[in-house]
């Protein structure tokens, strides 16, 4: 049979037919467990969707390209839970479009900086790295602090995220605009926020400039609240394992 | 059969292999195949695959995923692997965990141990704000000196990194000073004349009245004094600041205490509890109480 692929490669139509056989055994194999990828996340307490203005920090996060530098994903390796913390689940990214999980790390890993610095922190550190943290190599920031946190699309980004399977309600959506406004504007009435994304949402003036709700509001809203959402109390890996695939519904 | 492969094979003059028979244009293609040390190794890594298959977690299915046969996890291997360190820490650890602070104070190898431990996560989560020294800068504070804002003990150094401050944990330290300029509780030259009195407080038991702030000892005593004491001797109970010393936090010029008052500054500092067990959280406070002022 070896010796007959001369009559494969002189019959084009031939060729043409096992191309396409080859290669769809190859797409297959990588495309069809995909229809099923929702049985590898875990089952967890806790996750929710980003809220407008943590969204909008994302948004900010990407186009600065700090993915780049910064890594957001700890695995399950004795060091890297030593240093960062519990490692990531699949489901701390299911929200996560496109997901931000890095390959280099030239800074540290931020999938659970929420909560570890202050906001203040973060704004001096965002403002000139050097100042807080000397040998730094990261550059500065400090222009988020000048530019609004651009809010006029962010209802349409809300539903674009739904389309793809973001759960956000109807409310979300419609409200999308006041919830940012209100998470940075610790003044005003939060309580629709709150009810909508959960009593832990981090409801302050971030970045010290109440008048305005900048870039730096969104960026630094969207740094704590990395990593904070699951409920690891409740969370255990080796029964989760086995019920995570088979209770699928 | 094709012509192809009944032709007589023909030798390459040059090389002395064997041509595949093909011709393009005069040129002749060498037949020379894979060398089969490398044939083989891939057939031996089609049977790999197969094994790796059996053994390790490998394909999804409709419900899930194969297991392997041992239900190996990368759970239990980084378990494994954090039993190894805690069995090489061993009673020490236990003991940190169990011990009161005191007696872990008390205790020399316990001791160095601690501190040990502590100096190195204080590296990973202390030494962004609080420097890798410990030292500290403006609005983060020095943990080298004896001035404490919510108290030096070992006891309150390790509720202080426990629960943090302003940090959303439920016993968090969280009173707030007053900003007398923005609230309008005091006019600028009263301001004035107080940062005037606050910036010579250190010079003297009882601070002087300078010809530039006849009033501010009264202005202090009426506003301050509460909870700075009424030397500015400050107190740990509520985070009130010494201020009869020449530490600052936020500056002790004239200029940056008139800001103080004016906006009562309000630092935050993270809890650490649940995001560092207990036993780190004891081995930082056992670290920083070492650092030159612990009480």
């Amino acid at each position: 049979m070896l010796q007959k692929h001369h009559k494969l490669e002189k019959n084009s139509i031939l060729m043409l037919i096992f191309i396409v056989i080859v290669v769809s055994i190859g797409g297959l194999i990588e495309v069809v467990p995909l229809f099923r990828i929702e049985t590898t996340i875990e089952k967890v307490q806790g996750m929710r969707p980003y809220t407008p203005l943590e969204l909008v920090g994302q948004s900010i996060y990407i186009r600065e390209n700090c993915s780049v530098c910064h890594s957001q994903q700890i695995r399950p390796l004795r060091d890297e839970v030593e240093r960062y913390g519990h490692y990531s689940l699949a489901a701390e990214s299911m929200y996560d479009h496109p997901f931000l999980w890095g390959s280099k790390r030239t800074g540290p890993d931020l999938a659970r900086a929420g909560g570890k610095y202050s906001d203040e922190w973060h704004v001096a550190h965002l403002k000139n790295p050097r100042d807080v943290v000397p040998e730094s190599i990261m550059p500065q920031y400090g222009f988020l602090m000048q530019q609004g946190a651009g809010l006029t699309d962010i209802k349409r980004r809300l539903e674009t995220l739904r389309a793809v399977g973001v759960p956000y309600t109807d409310d979300m959506v419609k409200d999308a605009y006041n919830d940012a406004m209100a998470q940075a504007h610790p003044a005003g009435d939060a309580a629709g926020l709150t009810a909508r994304y959960g009593k832990k949402v981090n409801v302050r003036d971030f970045d010290g400039q109440p008048d305005m709700t900048t870039e730096m509001d969104a960026l630094v809203a969207y740094l704590q609240a990395l990593g904070t959402f699951v409920d690891f109390k409740g969370y255990e890996p080796d029964m989760d394992e086995k019920t995570a695939g088979g209770n699928n519904d | 059969m094709m012509d192809d492969n009944n032709k007589p094979k023909e030798k390459d003059a040059v090389s002395g292999i064997e041509t595949t028979g093909h011709e393009w244009d005069g040129l002749k293609e060498l037949n020379n195949p894979a060398p089969r040390w490398w044939l083989w190794i891939f057939v031996l890594t089609v049977i790999w695959s197969a094994w790796y298959w059996v053994v390790y977690p490998a394909w999804p299915t409709l419900a899930g995923w194969t297991a392997g046969k041992y239900g190996w996890t990368q759970h239990q291997e980084l378990k494994s692997s954090q039993e190894e360190i805690t069995t090489l820490k061993g009673k020490l650890l236990e003991r940190v965990r169990t011990a009161s602070l005191e007696e872990v104070r008390h205790d020399p190898e316990l001791y160095e141990f601690a501190r040990a431990g502590g100096a190195a996560s204080f590296k990973e989560n202390c030494a962004a704000c609080h420097g890798t020294g410990a030292e500290g800068r403006k609005g983060y504070p020095n943990l080298n000196d004896d001035d404490w804002l919510w108290g030096g003990s070992l006891e309150q150094v390790y509720k202080t990194i426990r629960v943090g401050v302003r940090s959303g944990h439920p016993d968090e330290h969280n009173t707030q000073m007053p900003s007398f300029g923005r609230d309008g509780v005091l006019k600028p030259g009263e301001m004035d004349e107080v940062a005037e009195y606050a910036a010579h407080l250190h010079e003297g038991g009882t601070a002087p009245q300078t010809e530039a702030s006849p009033r501010g000892k009264e202005i202090f005593a009426a506003n301050c004094s509460a909870c700075h004491g009424k030397n500015g001797e400050g107190n740990p109970d509520m985070g009130a600041a010494r201020l009869n010393d020449e530490i600052w936090l936020y500056g002790g010029g004239k200029e940056d205490i008139y800001s103080s008052v004016a906006n009562a500054h309000a630092g935050v500092m993270p809890t650490w509890e649940g995001r560092l067990p207990d036993d780190t959280i004891k081995e930082l406070a056992v670290y920083v109480h070492s650092l030159g002022g612990g009480k």
